[in-house]
């Protein structure tokens, strides 16, 4: 066995890994160019493989290669896949049929969207189970039931004969894994499946895998871009970029000594909810397929990069027993438990920025918002924290003035000017006091203009200057965000997901506002983006003190960059404060329940987020 | 930390002006890099091309020479002699530029109409738009063909009767494209952002969402075009378009069916040069609907990034089955 | 904690048929409104056919007569037609009548004629009706040929995408959909009557009081013809909703699920397919209706469509108005029973979430 795979030699009595993945590799069908490259992990059964990685790290295409499938216009060019006694990949298209949902299944990210939604529920759990060799007529019903059980849903016809777009996501994701369970596979692969779903439901998903893993005795995949369910759920965890692993670890070890540059910049990025401390982020792209450097895929976007990184792509190598690394200057061992930076205290402030006292909204006559009272200081950050349905975005919505069905009193500045509920309502300068920045980056800027004449719109609108002059202060804007003059002229549909979220908020302060509004605007990106966001959004407010009320779900987001909460549960405040004092010592048992059901980065990787 | 944020692919290009000009040029520029594109468009240029300088070479579309249905190469030119025994060169020559013109007089009528009724109806909500609707509904439910077919003969073949028949059958479409399009605008948060700098709506309107329904419109046009030229040409062979002896590939068709047997020209010419300018027209409008769908992704890049060009390859149909409104034909 | 997670999810359990009748389900509701609708809908279009044909300029009257026309018989005539009378008035009664089933009688010059030199005695709509059936087969068989056509091929195309015969067809269709009808028609008469083969009559002139079905041969050409023009529409839409579905997330997690391409293709991906599937056969006939006009003024074959045309030449108002709203009556039909059809084949909309 090479290096790279990593798996010594079983000794004695000890028994082989039941999975056994040895360089895989896919590319673009027509093409040739590769989308993942070399990647080799074994798991033993019963234990867990995090694989890890930002958009674009090949890490999908890794899962759904493990069952021997390419999405289209790719195709698997190499490797081998063991499972059991079976090699996936060198199984014909009737073997592989067979082994798909009996020796290896799949669990996928959206359950709406996995389940057919033309078929009832109870057929679809049968022929997950009547797939792989028929069972006896009578057998069958007791099975299904049993399955569904197994999943903590109840086994009741009701289920059984309802579509999959009557029931919950929790439900849907429930039924996916029990029909990847049906058959009791070998290896299960799951890929991102708490995406989308709220905290307390991803928490007992996450309980129900590991409960049938371990009782099915099974190996698994877990594929997530969230590091902090990866900690709490994973054995082993690795860590793709670029379509390679650069770095595989015992999760444990991973998390706390970590070795690859990049994975210290991700985990550096992660925020906590533990403890408010600066993100690191990390600037520049991963790179496309088909544009990979001879060398180290993130040679350029290294602070550790060396000449020699360039030459060539480096082996993954076993630096400390079983953690192995792609990279020929890693991070030594010590440096990787100092560093991480306090969040500068900041003055306390006299005035507030936005006070909002008795605000109810609704929909059409049915309510949304009961009572909401908040106080946003000036220069600081006060975060609206809730899951989906919780009103949140109403809230933001109401605050500008783009809902108007409300009632109550939003005061904004010193003077105390009491807002109407409709923008079309508000004074010039009203409106221009408070800016609102949306969560979809890609619907968030207009793509038939350029970024700067996107930036220029509210100048147009607020302010009479010249054309001239309307320039400048857009590429200053776009310079506060580090989007600097070069991307002037670009059109929106060429930069990525966090480049214009970063536009989006120089649009927003462009007119100089006081108060602005984000609305879950880091949701959609990366973590490593979203950390340079937070930054800048963190530096903003102390240069300029600035005002924000930042809408998320993301208490640990929350603990990175406010400092004042409210926690909303359909339309209502059940707790608010400082986010010391809700975070650290939360009151109401939703809060309570919010923050013990959230992964933590801490759970395996021990002490190292301490400073 | 924040290393020279130089990654070469990113490097952001100097993308040209986001003028009206500009993106309309570069859908028709994308249309014209697909075969299908190109072999439209030169299709439909030859025909415009022998339709509007035929007149220039032709004799005399209404002159005798000889018997009826003439034999090819004999006294009545090399295209032989139609049923009343005309130069059927000559007339085949004469023939296409009424069509041409009254269909896209016709077609310039309907996304007038259609466009405006499209935005309103999408702006204004409400009653307007239920009215708008219900009329687009009821234009519908008379068969394009038919309802000109009424209109011509009860005030008479004229032909500026034509082109608002067939400009009335055409536009609701067009209104129904609009009014999709510009509501899926208004949806954008890119435009509830400037509304909630309380810019005015007709502001809003005229900066943000009228210069994004641009290329539906081009689409929706090209689109309009082929059916109306097919329209026109119905029109006249049925014999309420132009009128005899005007010279017309439609009129020219069924009045040369009769003999077939003895000079097959007199229907085969003008049939070949209608067939070709439809195709033609229906390609090139095919090529640009793709265009648009492939440069419409304003999804996310990165995934985009490997699959895009390789992927979509140039055989796949524009999937978009919001074409499926449009029937057959 | 306290309660078991799954329970607390489950509160709301799907709902079946939640103790409502019938006819007030989705499906009822939306034929009823739909109905509404259509009424609304054919009533505007009745008002439209009337204007155009009777108030716009065109002196039917003199139309009529001809020759004959003096001042005298001019003012008989209309008045025999009821032209004298106010507008809304003869609206009204014409409307009345309309739905009846009395669209007076025929100015037809070719039926058997009255004592006026013109009008006839012979109603309208029985003239009309008695060709209806042939119009119903000339349609009926050519949406059966290009339906199954099309979808078969369609799907076809569409599992082995980016194969010949996936490509190769995508082009006939773009360029045989893109044909005016006549033309294609007139081809398709060249090649198989006249020029090339002469396998069968170029006009279907049906000997007067005999059925098409007693004729077969004189259905073949017309059928073809619309034919040719339909099919690649059909394949075009079937193509693309099943290269949609195949495309799917759900289609993908079958084949992670192990499932067969047979059951996949039949299972998991038509019946969701469905749905555009059923518009698109809607929409066919819908243009079918319109379509055959110029096919049968082609094979002057005697249909619903050559009376219209010759109805037109004729100026033969009542018989225009008949045709006219018999069509606008079909599309509201057909319309109303697709819409039903895809909300049957669509459980999202079907059972609406509780």
């Amino acid at each position: 066995m090479s290096a790279e795979n990593g798996t010594a030699p079983a000794a004695g009595g000890a028994r082989r890994p039941e999975v056994e993945v040895t360089d895989l590799a896919v590319r673009i069908a027509r093409t040739g160019v590769p989308i993942v490259e070399g990647v080799s992990f074994s798991i033993e059964a019963g234990r867990t493989l995090g694989l890890v990685g930002e958009s674009g790290s090949g890490k999908s295409t890794v899962a759904v290669g493990l069952l021997g499938y390419a999405r289209r216009g790719l195709e698997i060019a190499a490797g081998t896949v063991r499972i059991g006694d079976t090699d996936i990949l060198a199984l014909d298209p009737k073997g592989l049929r067979s082994a798909r949902g009996r020796i290896v299944s799949y669990v996928p990210q959206d359950p709406a969207a996995g389940l057919n939604p033309a078929h009832r529920l109870g057929p679809q759990l049968r022929e997950a189970i009547t797939a792989h060799g028929d069972v006896p007529k009578g057998e069958l019903d007791g099975r299904v039931n049993d399955l569904l059980e197994s999943v903590n849903l109840p086994a009741t016809k009701k289920i059984l004969r309802s579509y999959p777009h009557q029931i919950s996501g929790g439900q849907q994701q429930r039924i996916a894994i029990a029909i990847a369970f049906a058959c009791r596979p070998r290896l299960i692969v799951l890929d991102e499946p708490t995406t989308g779903l709220d905290v307390t439901t991803q928490r007992h998903i996450l309980a129900t895998i590991d409960e049938l893993a371990s009782v099915h005795d099974a190996a698994a995949v877990y594929v997530s871009h969230d590091l902090a369910a990866v900690a709490e759920v994973a054995t082993d965890t690795a860590v793709m970029y670029a379509g390679r692993i650069v770095e595989r670890a015992p999760t444990a070890r991973l998390f706390a000594a970590p070795r690859h540059p990049y994975t210290v910049g991700l985990i550096a990025s992660a925020p906590s909810a533990e403890k408010a401390h600066r993100l690191l982020g990390i600037e520049g792209h991963p790179p496309r397929p088909g544009s990979w450097p001879d060398g180290c895929a993130y040679a350029d976007r290294c602070p550790r990069a060396l000449p020699d990184c360039r030459a060539g792509v480096p082996k993954l190598l076993e630096e400390s027993p079983g953690q192995l690394v792609r990279c020929i200057n890693p991070v030594p061992i010590d440096a990787t438990t100092e560093i991480v930076l306090d969040v500068p205290t900041l003055p306390t402030s006299q005035e507030m920025a936005l006070s909002v006292r008795g605000l109810v909204a609704d929909y059409s006559g049915t309510p949304v918002l009961h009572d909401i009272q908040l106080d946003v200081p000036r220069g600081k950050v006060t975060a609206v924290v809730g899951e989906s349905g919780s009103g949140k975005t109403t809230l933001a919505r109401c605050l500008v003035g783009l809902h108007s069905s409300w009632q109550g009193e939003v005061l904004l500045g010193t003077d105390s000017t009491s807002l109407a509920p409709g923008a079309s309502e508000r004074s010039s300068d009203q409106l221009r006091e408070m800016q609102y920045i949306f969560q979809n980056p890609f619907g968030s800027l207009n793509p038939t203009m350029t970024v700067v004449e996107n930036v220029e719109e509210p100048l147009r609108h607020f302010e009479r200057i010249s054309r001239a002059e309307r320039r400048a202060r857009a590429i200053a804007a776009l310079e506060t965000v580090s989007l600097g003059a070069q991307f002037a002229d670009t059109m929106p549909g060429r930069m990525s997901g966090g480049e214009r979220q970063r536009a989006a908020v120089a649009r927003g302060l462009v007119v100089e506002p006081s108060v602005l509004v984000c609305d879950e605007i880091t949701s959609a990106l990366d973590v490593s983006v979203q950390a340079l966001l937070v930054e800048q959004l963190r530096d903003l407010q102390i240069e300029r003190n600035l005002s924000m009320v930042f809408i998320t779900h993301n208490l640990a987001v929350v603990r990175s960059i406010a400092q004042n909460m409210i926690v909303l549960q359909q339309g209502r405040i059940v707790e608010q404060g400082t986010v010391d004092a809700v975070l650290g010592n939360p009151q109401h048992p939703y809060t309570r329940q919010l923050l013990e059901d959230l992964p933590r980065l801490e759970a395996r990787a021990g002490s190292s987020q301490a400073a | 930390m924040s290393a020279d944020a130089t990654t070469p692919d990113v490097v952001p290009t100097k993308a040209p002006r986001a003028s009206l000009g500009g993106r309309a040029g570069r859908l028709l520029r994308g249309a014209l890099r697909t075969r299908r594109g190109q072999i439209g468009l030169l299709l439909t240029l030859i025909v415009v091309g022998i339709a509007f300088l035929g007149p220039l070479f032709a004799g005399s579309p209404t002159a005798l020479h000889g018997g009826p249905f003439e034999a090819p190469g004999g006294v009545a030119g090399p295209l032989g002699g139609d049923s009343l025994g005309r130069s059927v060169l000559d007339r085949v020559l004469d023939g296409g530029w009424r069509i041409l013109l009254i269909s896209a007089a016709a077609t310039a009528m309907a996304i007038v109409l259609g466009s405006i009724a499209g935005v309103v109806a999408a702006y204004r909500g409400g009653f307007a738009d239920t009215l708008i609707m219900r009329t687009v509904d009821v234009l519908l439910g008379i068969p394009s063909l038919v309802f000109v077919l009424m209109l011509l003969s009860v005030i008479g073949s004229h032909a500026w009767l034509v082109i608002v028949g067939v400009g009335l059958t055409q536009a609701p479409q067009v209104a129904r494209v609009l009014r999709a399009a510009a509501q899926d605008v208004s949806e954008r948060d890119y435009v509830k952002a400037v509304a909630a700098w309380g810019v005015p709506p007709r502001t809003v309107i005229r900066r943000h969402v009228i210069p994004s329904l641009l290329t539906p419109l081009m689409v929706e046009s090209a689109l309009r075009l082929s059916f109306s030229i097919i329209l026109v040409a119905s029109l006249s062979f049925l014999g309420l378009g132009t009128q005899p002896p005007t010279a017309d590939w439609g009129v020219m068709i069924n009045e040369n069916r009769v003999g077939l047997a003895q000079n097959v020209w007199g229907v085969l010419a003008p049939a070949i040069l209608l067939a070709t300018l439809a195709v033609g027209t229906n390609m090139f409008s095919d090529a640009i609907a793709r265009a648009n769908l492939s440069a419409g992704s304003a999804g996310d890049p990165t995934l985009q990034m490997a699959l895009t060009s390789s992927n979509v390859a140039e055989g796949d149909e524009p999937v978009g089955l919001d074409a499926i409104d449009e029937g057959p034909g | 904690m306290a309660t078991t997670p799954a329970t607390a999810e489950v509160q709301r359990p799907p709902e079946e048929d939640e103790g409502g009748r019938w006819w007030q389900s989705p499906i009822a509701q939306m034929v009823w409104r739909r109905a509404l609708l259509g009424i609304l809908t054919l009533v505007l279009i009745a008002v439209i056919v009337y204007f155009a044909t009777t108030v716009l300029p065109g002196d039917a009257a003199t139309a009529i007569l001809g020759q004959s026309a003096t001042p005298a018989r001019i003012a008989k005539v209309e008045a025999e037609l009821g032209l004298d009378e106010p507008l809304l008035t003869r609206f009204v009664d014409w409307f009345g009548n309309a739905i009846h089933g009395d669209f007076g009688n025929s100015l037809s010059a070719a039926a058997p004629v009255g004592s006026h030199g013109g009008a006839s005695k012979e109603a309208v709509t029985t003239l009309v009706n008695e060709k209806l059936l042939n119009s119903v087969v000339l349609i009926g068989v050519t949406a059966i040929v290009s339906t199954l056509l099309g979808i078969l091929a369609g799907m076809y195309a569409a599992f082995r995408r980016d194969g010949i015969f996936d490509t190769g067809g995508s082009v006939v269709a773009l360029v045989a959909s893109a044909l005016p009808e006549f033309v294609v028609a007139i081809f398709v008469v060249m090649l198989f009557a006249v020029n090339v083969f002469d396998w069968f009559p170029a006009l279907s002139l049906l000997p007067p009081g005999e059925s098409i079905l007693s004729h077969l041969n004189m259905l073949v050409l017309p059928v073809l013809a619309l034919v040719i023009v339909t099919t690649p529409y059909v394949f075009r839409m079937t193509r693309g909703a099943m290269i949609e579905v195949l495309d799917t997330d759900y289609v993908e997690f079958a084949r992670m699920k192990g499932v067969s391409p047979r059951k996949i293709a039949f299972r998991h991906a038509l019946p969701n397919a469905l749905a555009p599937v059923i518009q698109v056969v809607g929409l066919n006939l819908l243009y079918l209706a319109g379509g055959i006009v110029l096919v049968e003024a082609i094979f002057s074959y005697p249909g619903v469509g050559l009376a219209l045309v010759e109805a037109i030449n004729g100026r033969d108002v009542p018989t225009i108005q008949y045709i006219v709203l018999m069509l606008a009556v079909f599309y509201v039909i057909l319309n109303i029973v697709t819409d039903v059809g895809v909300l049957l084949v669509t459980p999202r909309r079907r059972y609406p979430r509780s």
